[in-house]
Order: structure tokens, then C-alpha cells, then sequence
């Protein structure tokens, strides 16, 4: 919409002419001026500038919609009214049915804590057939990190749906559907990012999960604005692709030690500092996401895996229709598990907070040999 | 005035100056011919440069029948009176509303930040639905325009919160109003969402055409009461090296929305994101866009977390003194903080109980029950109170610490202080 060009429009000829003369091309270049900046440039009086910016202005501007209308639409056109349901009942029933469509979901939490058996289940619950309630798609799977193992997948299908996973050939055709593209760098990235958009909707694509954004980033640049910079073009582009094709993008992030907790804060809170800080409950945490506050604002979903006292938890950190709970869980071989699926309602700020205790690596190595135990198997 | 203010393009005025045509006195006195040969332009454009020079002239001269000094100007008394009719949308949290005067105000434009999480779009979805309450029940019965830039408008919860609000209202009618016949017609929670404007913008390009679209669109959907701009930051923080053009172009937007806000009667709500600025060699969440930014809106909210509680905090109002209180989010919508009920007690003699959510003698009541009848008062005065409450309470103590269990015989009156 926005590089429309304006000689399209059906504009009267003379002032399309004119802004062509002055190398307005696009609306773009048009609304990237203010009036009188236009008046100057263009050499026109007030009165056409004010009508012509009009004129363009009613072509560029997105179509209005109903709320009803867009209800409706998700309804009739997608499965469980676009949501991919991740098989986790009570995290299933808390985001209103599951992963939803069209926005990002972020998976936030400490190394080894499961994002990875997180994502795993997903691709291949999108993979799935949709008369056993998957989507019956592709799922394009960016590993940044070269975690991805195609074996745990296979074993993660093999305990979770037997029925469709020891049917011969079925274990193939479903991991067939999964595509994994490693980028080495950002710009590599982006480049494969432009050729999903077009893929999108040519090969029914399904889920897009990139694991993870923070090595994605963390890794080409260094802290400050060209690393802001850098991200927030990505953002907005992951966000139209997911928008715009209606599939659930999946997005892991990394977590960071945190350092004071002053930027916590607004200025106006200083006065209150001190109270604050004799509370000792700021000092336990001292995890935060890696990527910052402005990418935190862009995702939709953030889910927080932490660990406290030797127990996992997956939390509903940010989300627009659910309440503040925390599921405990599980790493077993056929994924992630919820120990229970009411939840726990958790109060204020503390949703937000990463805790690694306990997480010991006895526990991992328990999982892994768990794990060696049923690839042996298979 | 001066040919230099005359809304023409640069050339024409130029030709105007070199000419020596450089009052609008002179314009005036010029035929048009005589003009178009000297400034060498068409005819047409001449008598052009002629009315606009007119109009411009006519509206500097100091109108006889006017009492005001200025064109344009109004004085304060005139603006006190308007703003006495001046119209409130509910945040549906009361203590929030407290603060801001009794919620949302028309013709004003607001801005609310905070950090993610912390409930900005409900906040936008919220007031999207609560425009909506009918005039029968102390609303406005308006429109909501959603202009969403990141994506995160969900319309499954914009339902809950529909839903929610249409049971409120049929509790406070079922309650209140068993005899009004006018709201027979029950509220749909479909005919909400068919209310809501929504625009899905893509690219600052089409955040700023859009704005300028507003004024047509309004004019053709009468009744739109609130914009929400969800949020004005996310395309204006990503694609910009310029940022001196930044400010430009979002100075003239701020300045469009207000224009909308002063011309239709309706609230713009934009919410903002927060960002870190070093401040006295330590690190602040501030909320984005910058310091010029910060000048062009008339309200400034911002949400925060305080322990366990969202807080709300006025920084900024020309008329609203600065506050914070707290708030909820819960599966119904915003609603009070539930931790923070400053209860106040009335007990008379026959053993009823008043419960108040009060501070001073000034109250406004929501709920007054009376012995199984159930009546409702929207505004008292004490005095009124007294009156209205006579009958059954003889002597009315004032516990300010007190929380008491309501009877079930009791009076039990939910009030809060305007």
C-alpha cells in the first residue's frame, strides 16, 4: 500500500504531474512530508495540497473492518478458530485454545529448560494430519543454534501419537513436512526470510518457529541502536509475514544475567527506591530476557519457562487473553507435560520474573538418559 | 497580514513580492488583469490570488458584532461552561476513574504507557467496548475506531469483555430499573463488535494516511466517540535513520488527532511504549518517542508495577492533579484492585449496615440496597444522602478502618467518592 505510486491514484493530471516532476513517486514519499514542506516543494497553493494529500490518503489507508466481521472471518475460514492447540489442556484452555494464529508467541527461559522440546511438539503437531487434530501443513523450523534433532522428533511422535507415528511411511511423511533452514547470520536470515514469505502460501506452510532470535542477533551485533535497529526491521517483518498468511509464528529468546535493578523503574518511582530495594524478593531474580523491552513489546505472547526449587514452570508472562498463571511441568520422552492443569494464579510483577534454582544438571542427565533409553528403542 | 501568510504556493508569492505587491491593501486595489499581467500568471489565477487576498483581509478586520477581540478566541467562562458538558467514558475501574475526574475525557487526547504486559491494550479494548453503554445507563452509546499497529488485538477477547460488560449493564437494569421499559431490547455481545472500527496499519506511511482519513470517515460514520491508536510507537520506532523528520511527522499527527478530538467531541487514547533513557548516571524506563513527543498530548498515564499491584500514575494533566491508583486486569476486563477497598462503615440503630467507598461527604453511589428493594442513586450530596437515607438510619457512624460483613438484613451501599 504504502509504495503505491501516485500517478495511479486518479489524481488530475496536473498536480500527478507535478509530483512526479519533484520525485514524489511513491505515497510513501508523499507522507513523509508535512504539508507545508510539500507546499514548498511542489510549488502548489495550500488548497491542492491539502486535497491532493487527501485523495491519497483515502487510497493508501488500510480498509476498515468490523470487530464482528474479523470474528466471523476466524470462525468460518480456520480450524479451532485459529488456534494451534499445543495437547498442554490447562495452557490450551488459558490462551483460549492454543498457539493463536497471525501473532508472535516468544518463549522465554534459561538453557536446557525445554524451549526446544517446547517447539519440537509443535512442529509436529502442525505437521499432523488434521483428522487427529493437527493442521495438515509444513512447517518451516529455523535452527539457529543447530539444536534441532530429528531424532528426538521422531521419538517425541513415537510416545505422544503412536497410532500415526508406527504406521510405516507416516513417520516419514511427517517429518518430511518439517523444513529446517540454519542461517548463519542476520543477513542470511533475512534473505530466507524473504523467500518463506513467497513460499507461504505456495506450500502450506503451517507454523514458523525460529530457535532462537536472541542467538539470531546476540550473535552478529553488539548492545546499543544498531542492534535496535537491526531487530526492529526484523520485527516488523516476522510480524506482517505471520499476520498476513494467518499461521502461528513461534519465537524462542535467550535469557541474560540482569544488572541493578534501577532501570526497572520510572523516575518518578526514585522516591520510592529505597522501600524497594530493602525488598529482598528484587535480588532473587536475576534473570531477564535477552533482547530487550522493545522487542518484548512486539511479541504478543511471551511464555516464561523457569525453574524454581527443582521444579519447571511455564508461565503466561504476557498475553492479551489470558490470566497470569503457572503450570508446572515436565520434560518426559514424548516432550513437554503438565503436572497439572489448573495452574497457579500468580500475583503482579512476579509473572514476569526468570528463576533458574535447581536446576540441576542431575536432572538433565536423567532426561538424557531417559532419552538414550527410547532412540535405543525405536 | 502580510502576502508572505497568503496560502499560495512559493513562486506565485514570490512574483508577488518582485512586483511590489507586498500588502494585502495592494492585492485588493489590483484588477485582476492588471494583476495576472504583472505578476504574469493566467487570469484565472489572478482572481484566484484576488479571493484568497479578500478572504484573508476580511478576516483580519475586527468584526462589529463580535465582543471578542480576536477572531477565533473564546473566552474562559465560555470554555468553563462547555467543559461542564463535558462527557466521560469509564475506565470500569473506579479508583482509576477517581483519579482521572470520572474516566476518559472527550476532546482531550490521552496517552497511557507502560511496560509490556502490564495492560495497555486491554486498557484500549476496554474503553472500545465501554463507549458503548448505552445514554440510559450513564454512557455515551458512541463508536470505537481501533487503529492497531502491532497486531495484538484480539477479538476473542474483545467477546469476554463484551460479554462481560453487557452482564454488568443487565445486573444494574434488572436491579435498578425494573420498571423501564426502554431497555427491554437486550444488548447483543455482537452488536459491540460490530461497533468497533478496526484498522490493521502496516507501515508509518499508513499510520499517517490514515489519520489524515479519520475526518472523512467520521463524518460518514456519525457517533464514533473514542479513537485508540495501539500503538503510535511501534512503526515510528523501527524504520526511522531521520529522526528530526520523526518528530516532524509525528508533531503534525499528534496535531491532526487533537484537531478530530476538538471537532467531533471524542477521545483519542494512544498508547506508547516504554524505553530506557540514562538519567543522573542511572538507567529510567521512560516512555518512548522522545522529549518533544512528550509535549503533544494533553494527558499523560502511566502504568506501572508497584509490588504486586498495577498502578496507574497521572504524569501529566493540565487539570487532573497528579495521582496514581491501583487496577486489575481480570478475565472480565479492567476492574478495581480488588486489595485496595477503603471501606467505610454507616451503622444505625435497627442494625443495618451501610458499607462506602468514601473519603469526605461528597459521595457518589453506585449500589444501594434496602432491604431487599434495591434502589440507586447515581449522585448524592451528604446532605441529600441524610434526606434519602432518613428514614430508615437514625445515626450514621463513620469508621474509616473498618471492613464489616455485610447482613443480610442490611443496608449495603457501595459508594465512591467523587
Amino acid at each position: 500500500m504504502a509504495n503505491k505510486l501516485i500517478n495511479q491514484m486518479g489524481l488530475p493530471k496536473s498536480i500527478s504531474n507535478i509530483f512526479t516532476a519533484r520525485n514524489i513517486i511513491t505515497a510513501k514519499d508523499a507522507l513523509s512530508h508535512t504539508e507545508f514542506e510539500l507546499m514548498e516543494l511542489l510549488d502548489v497553493g495550500k488548497e491542492e495540497v491539502t486535497s491532493a494529500m487527501a485523495h491519497v490518503s483515502e487510497v493508501v489507508c488500510p480498509p476498515c473492518q468490523t470487530a464482528l466481521l474479523l470474528l466471523e472471518q476466524r470462525v468460518r475460514n480456520e480450524t479451532s478458530a485459529g488456534h494451534l492447540p499445543s495437547r498442554l489442556k490447562g495452557l490450551d484452555e488459558a490462551l483460549c485454545g492454543g498457539i493463536p494464529f497471525g501473532v508472535l508467541t516468544e518463549l522465554v527461559g534459561p538453557a536446557g529448560i525445554g524451549k526446544t522440546q517446547f517447539c519440537l511438539k509443535l512442529s509436529l503437531l502442525a505437521s499432523l494430519p488434521a483428522t487427529c487434530g493437527g493442521l495438515d501443513g509444513r512447517v518451516i523450523y529455523i535452527d539457529v543454534e543447530s539444536k534441532f534433532r530429528s531424532k528426538r522428533l521422531i521419538e517425541i511422535g513415537i510416545n505422544s501419537f503412536p497410532e500415526i507415528f508406527l504406521k510405516k511411511g507416516m513417520a516419514q511423511e511427517m517429518a518430511g513436512r518439517i523444513l529446517i533452514l540454519r542461517p548463519t547470520s542476520l543477513s542470511e536470515f533475512a534473505e530466507s526470510l524473504h523467500q518463506i514469505k513467497v513460499s507461504l502460501l505456495q506450500q502450506q506452510v503451517k507454523l514458523l518457529i525460529i530457535d532462537s532470535m536472541a542467538a539470531l542477533v546476540l550473535g552478529e551485533h553488539d548492545c546499543g541502536t544498531s542492534r535496535q535497529q537491526a531487530l526492529g526491521w526484523h520485527v516488523s517483518f516476522i510480524k506482517s509475514l505471520a499476520e498476513f498468511s494467518r499461521i502461528p509464528v513461534v519465537l524462542t529468546n535467550q535469557v541474560r544475567s540482569h544488572i541493578g535493578d534501577e532501570s526497572r523503574m520510572y523516575s518518578f518511582q526514585a522516591q520510592s527506591r529505597s522501600i524497594i530495594k530493602d525488598n529482598p524478593a528484587t535480588y532473587d531474580s536475576h534473570l531477564v530476557a535477552a533482547l530487550g523491552i522493545n522487542w518484548a513489546h512486539a511479541v504478543t505472547i511471551r511464555l516464561v519457562l523457569e525453574a524454581r526449587s527443582g521444579q519447571r514452570f511455564i508461565k503466561l508472562a504476557k498475553s492479551p487473553i489470558s490470566p497470569p498463571l503457572a503450570f508446572p511441568f515436565k520434560i518426559t520422552s514424548s516432550g513437554v507435560v503438565l503436572l497439572d492443569d489448573d495452574g497457579i494464579e500468580m500475583k503482579g510483577s512476579e509473572i514476569n520474573t526468570i528463576h533458574c534454582q535447581g536446576l540441576s544438571l542431575s536432572s538433565l542427565a536423567v532426561d538424557s538418559s531417559e532419552y538414550v533409553l527410547c532412540t535405543k528403542n525405536t | 497580514m502580510e502576502v508572505g501568510m497568503l496560502p499560495i504556493s512559493a513562486s506565485k508569492r514570490g512574483k508577488l513580492l518582485a512586483a511590489g505587491y507586498t500588502t494585502l491593501d495592494a492585492i485588493a486595489r489590483a484588477s485582476p488583469s492588471h494583476l495576472a499581467r504583472d505578476i504574469e500568471v493566467s487570469d484565472n489565477e489572478a482572481s484566484e490570488i484576488l479571493n484568497l487576498a479578500a478572504k484573508a483581509s476580511a478576516s483580519e478586520k475586527p468584526n462589529e458584532t463580535h465582543t471578542t477581540v480576536v477572531g477565533g478566541g473564546r473566552t474562559a467562562w465560555d470554555m468553563l461552561n462547555d467543559e461542564k458538558f463535558s462527557s466521560y467514558i469509564t475506565t470500569s475501574c473506579v479508583d482509576l476513574d477517581n483519579i482521572l475526574g470520572g474516566g476518559i475525557k472527550c476532546k482531550d487526547v490521552t496517552e497511557i504507557g507502560g511496560v509490556p504486559g502490564i495492560g495497555k491494550t486491554q486498557i484500549g479494548i476496554q474503553l472500545a467496548v465501554n463507549v458503548q453503554i448505552p445514554q440510559d445507563y450513564g454512557g455515551l452509546g458512541g463508536k470505537a475506531i481501533y487503529i492497531d499497529t502491532e497486531g495484538s488485538f484480539m477479538v476473542e477477547r474483545v467477546l469476554q469483555i463484551a460479554e462481560a460488560c453487557i452482564e454488568d449493564m443487565e445486573e444494574y437494569r434488572n436491579h435498578f430499573h425494573k420498571d423501564f421499559q426502554a431497555c427491554d431490547v437486550k444488548m447483543h455481545p455482537n452488536n459491540i463488535l460490530e461497533n468497533i472500527f478496526y484498522f490493521r496499519v502496516c507501515s508509518y506511511t499508513e499510520q499517517i494516511a490514515l489519520v489524515n482519513y479519520l475526518d472523512k470517515f467520521i463524518m460518514e460514520n456519525k457517533d464514533v466517540k473514542i479513537i485508540i491508536v495501539d500503538s503510535v510507537t511501534f512503526h515510528f520506532r523501527q524504520d526511522f535513520d531521520d529522526m528530526a523528520l520523526r518528530t516532524r511527522l509525528l508533531s503534525e499527527m499528534a496535531l491532526k488527532l487533537m484537531k478530530l478530538a476538538k471537532k467531533f467531541c471524542l477521545a483519542v487514547v494512544m498508547l506508547n511504549q516504554v524505553t530506557t533513557k540514562f538519567i543522573e548516571g542511572s538507567f529510567h524506563l521512560t516512555l518512548a518517542l522522545g522529549d518533544s513527543w512528550s509535549h503533544s498530548c494533553t494527558n499523560r498515564i502511566i502504568l506501572f508495577w508497584n509490588g504486586n499491584e498495577r498502578h496507574a500514575f497521572i504524569d501529566k494533566s493540565p487539570s487532573l492533579k497528579s495521582a496514581s491508583a491501583p487496577y486489575s486486569v481480570t478475565t472480565r476486563g479492567i476492574r478495581n484492585s480488588t486489595s485496595n477497598c477503603k471501606r467505610i462503615k454507616m451503622m444505625n440503630t435497627s442494625g443495618m449496615v451501610l458499607c462506602l467507598l468514601c473519603h469526605g461527604w461528597n459521595l457518589k453511589l453506585g449500589w444501594l440496597y434496602l432491604r431487599g428493594t434495591v434502589k440507586f442513586a447515581v449522585s448524592f450530596s451528604y446532605k441529600e444522602l441524610r434526606s434519602y437515607l432518613l428514614p430508615q438510619v437514625w445515626f450514621i457512624c463513620y469508621f474509616p478502618w473498618l471492613q464489616l460483613e455485610t447482613g443480610s438484613t442490611g443496608v449495603v451501599l457501595h459508594a465512591w467518592l467523587r
